[in-house]
């Protein structure tokens, strides 16, 4: 054997320059195959075809001041912005006594600063608790008043948008940790927890919410002993909170059947509790696992929470349909849904992308 | 070492999964301080055997004594073993979302009710042991195959074990990392570890084995010192399984 040859690595180039620049990207994204070309001349032609009419009823011939006259006398030509104009109180605030609706407007921006603030993973500190005791304290205060300085405001008068942010908040907070249990229980070594986790789930997983809604609002009281009474905000929260349990159930026993085995086995070997198992290893790996679904979640009840008008509560859908009972407006729908829309739409994709930005930085392990 | 004071005896131990017949008539005694090897051909019930001993597999007949508690369905006994057991599985199952340093602080922390800053303590010194404390920050995928596997060893060494339990710790490895992962199992049995270790590395049951414990379909064969083993062993079975392995 004579001396080993020594070896010298390759130094490590840039990638070729084919694949850069607009001209490639066009070819390669729009172009690139025939059925890709075909797609992007019909995305392309509908475009065209439907892009001026639209914008130019958007806005080039729209009235944007609040003239009921002029509206009429477009005649759906253009989009009459004034109905917005004229009753996005309503549509806001809902049936909240008008000269006091700087009270809910305060109440959404205090509990949406809170939401702001605990987004922020460098605010994740045990001060937060304090911070929403103090957000919905001020939320309720503000909100039902019977305070010195504040009248009273009955719940069943709240409506609008912040009638739509609190069942969304007290539906998704409430229904995770009960979620969390239930998919446990579903999961449970002990025959009878299963079985009762596994009927409640089903059971309510197999009714709509709207009948969940009609039960809680008008079979509860029923219920309960004489002289106890719920308000009509407190059952409808109740019956969402109930009713979307079952669905975190689901999401959660999800993220959990995706953890291998030796997870539980490598936990059980070094003597943790069963609690501790799944609060220090299982739980902390499947949540982060679900998070898209868990988003899912909560997208569908800020939308579902506009059932709740089927019991006479008045959410942003609910408002809406409240302003259009105005006779000299009601053919301004389509302005009305859009003007509701937006709202809906802003908040979802907030709520969305501020979840991928999560879920990537959760899941940070589970890159290399 | 003396035969009467035995930190694990196994007493006919049965165990079936189903209506298959995993452990037949298992009878076993470990004194303290004794590094076993156990060998045999794959679905010999070598892994559950050892997985009895800390009732990750429940027996159904028989009885385990572990450090004088009998293995029952009570929990707190259970729980109470699974202290003085330490388990290094094949998969490493590494606490994926936590750093290695978290990874081993998890059961001192939780389980023994240690202050945080000693459970730390414990780790950098169980880390340090194992050569791999300058990686203590990092997530365990970012870690090669041995590496995974000697955190692994480290974190069940944070809770001071009697007894470790190896379930074919080296399987899994490229073949360059299996000796880093040997090299640590050798210190561990030097410094008086009770040891049982499920594997195919035969050099290692050479070089650190008290006795070789030979199974086939569930039962025990036979058990000799592996000079003994190596050199004559006594069954047909385990002559055929030993020139399969060794060449």
């Amino acid at each position: 054997m004579g001396a080993p040859i020594p070896f010298e690595p390759l130094p490590a180039r840039a990638p070729p320059r084919t694949a850069r620049g607009l001209p490639a990207w066009v070819r390669a994204n729009l172009f690139g195959s025939p059925g890709n070309a075909a797609a992007t001349l019909l995305v392309g032609g509908l475009l065209v075809y439907a892009l001026p009419p639209s914008l130019k009823w958007l806005v080039g011939n729209a009235v944007w001041h609040a003239d009921y006259a002029a509206c009429r006398a477009l005649d759906h030509a253009g989009a009459c912005w004034g109905f917005v104009a004229e009753k996005w109180r309503l549509v806001l605030f809902g049936r909240y006594p008008y000269a006091e609706q700087w009270r809910p407007l305060a109440a959404t921006a205090i509990v949406v600063a809170a939401l702001v603030i605990t987004a922020i993973p460098a605010c994740w500190r045990r001060w937060l608790v304090w911070l929403w005791g103090a957000a919905l304290a001020a939320f309720f205060a503000l909100m039902g008043g019977g305070i010195p300085g504040l009248s009273r405001v009955d719940t069943g008068l709240w409506g609008g948008l912040p009638l739509t942010v609190l069942l969304t908040l007290v539906g998704m907070t409430a229904s995770i940790p009960i979620g969390i249990l239930l998919a446990l229980a579903r999961r449970s070594q002990l025959p009878l927890l299963r079985a009762l986790a596994t009927l409640y789930i089903e059971l309510v997983r197999g009714v709509p919410l709207i009948t969940v809604l009609f039960t809680a609002s008008f079979v509860f009281p029923l219920l309960l002993p004489q002289g106890f009474r719920l308000d009509v905000l407190t059952r409808v929260a109740l019956g969402i909170v109930l009713f979307q349990a079952a669905y975190m159930a689901e999401v959660v026993r999800g993220g959990l059947q995706a953890l291998p085995k030796g997870q539980y086995e490598a936990a059980a070997a070094l003597g943790l509790s069963w609690w501790r198992m799944q609060r220090q290893v299982i739980l902390p790996q499947a949540l982060t696992l679900v998070i898209p679904s868990f988003v899912n979640s909560l997208l569908s009840t800020f939308m579902d929470t506009s059932l709740v008008t089927v019991v006479s509560m008045y959410d942003l859908t609910g408002a809406l349909r409240l302003a259009l009972g105005d006779p000299h407006w009601r053919n301004f729908f389509l302005e009305g849904y859009l003007f509701v829309a937006l709202i809906y739409f802003a908040c979802c994709f907030a709520m969305s992308r501020y979840s991928h930005w999560l879920e990537h930085r959760l899941g940070r392990w589970t890159r290399r | 070492m003396p035969e009467s004071d035995p930190i694990i005896r196994l007493t006919r131990v049965n165990k079936w999964f189903g209506s298959f017949h995993a452990l037949k008539d298992i009878d076993l005694d470990v004194t303290r301080g004794e590094r076993i090897v156990i060998a045999g051909p794959s679905g010999s019930g070598k892994s559950t055997l050892i997985r009895c001993i800390n009732r990750l597999e429940e027996h159904q007949e028989g009885t385990i004594v572990v450090d004088g508690v009998t293995l029952t369905d009570d929990v707190k006994a259970v729980e109470r073993i699974r202290r003085e057991v330490g388990m290094v599985f094949q998969q490493f199952n590494l606490f994926p979302h936590l750093t290695v340093l978290e990874n081993l602080m998890l059961a001192p922390h939780w389980v023994l009710g240690l202050p945080r800053a000693e459970a730390e303590e414990r780790a950098v010194a169980q880390l340090t042991r194992v050569h791999i404390a300058e990686q203590a920050k990092k997530y365990p995928g970012q870690l090669s195959g041995g590496q995974q596997q000697r955190v692994a060893i480290a974190r069940a060494m944070c809770m001071r074990p009697r007894i470790m339990l190896f379930d074919e710790p080296t399987s899994a490895l490229d073949p360059e990392m299996v000796k880093e992962v040997l090299d640590v199992m050798i210190e561990l049995a030097g410094g008086g570890m009770t040891m049982l270790v499920v594997t195919h590395e035969m050099e290692f049951a050479k070089a650190v084995a008290d006795r070789v414990v030979f199974m086939d379909q569930g039962q025990i064969v036979e058990q000799a010192p592996p000079g003994e083993f190596f050199a004559n062993a006594r069954h047909e079975r385990s002559r055929a399984f030993l020139s399969k392995i060794l060449g």
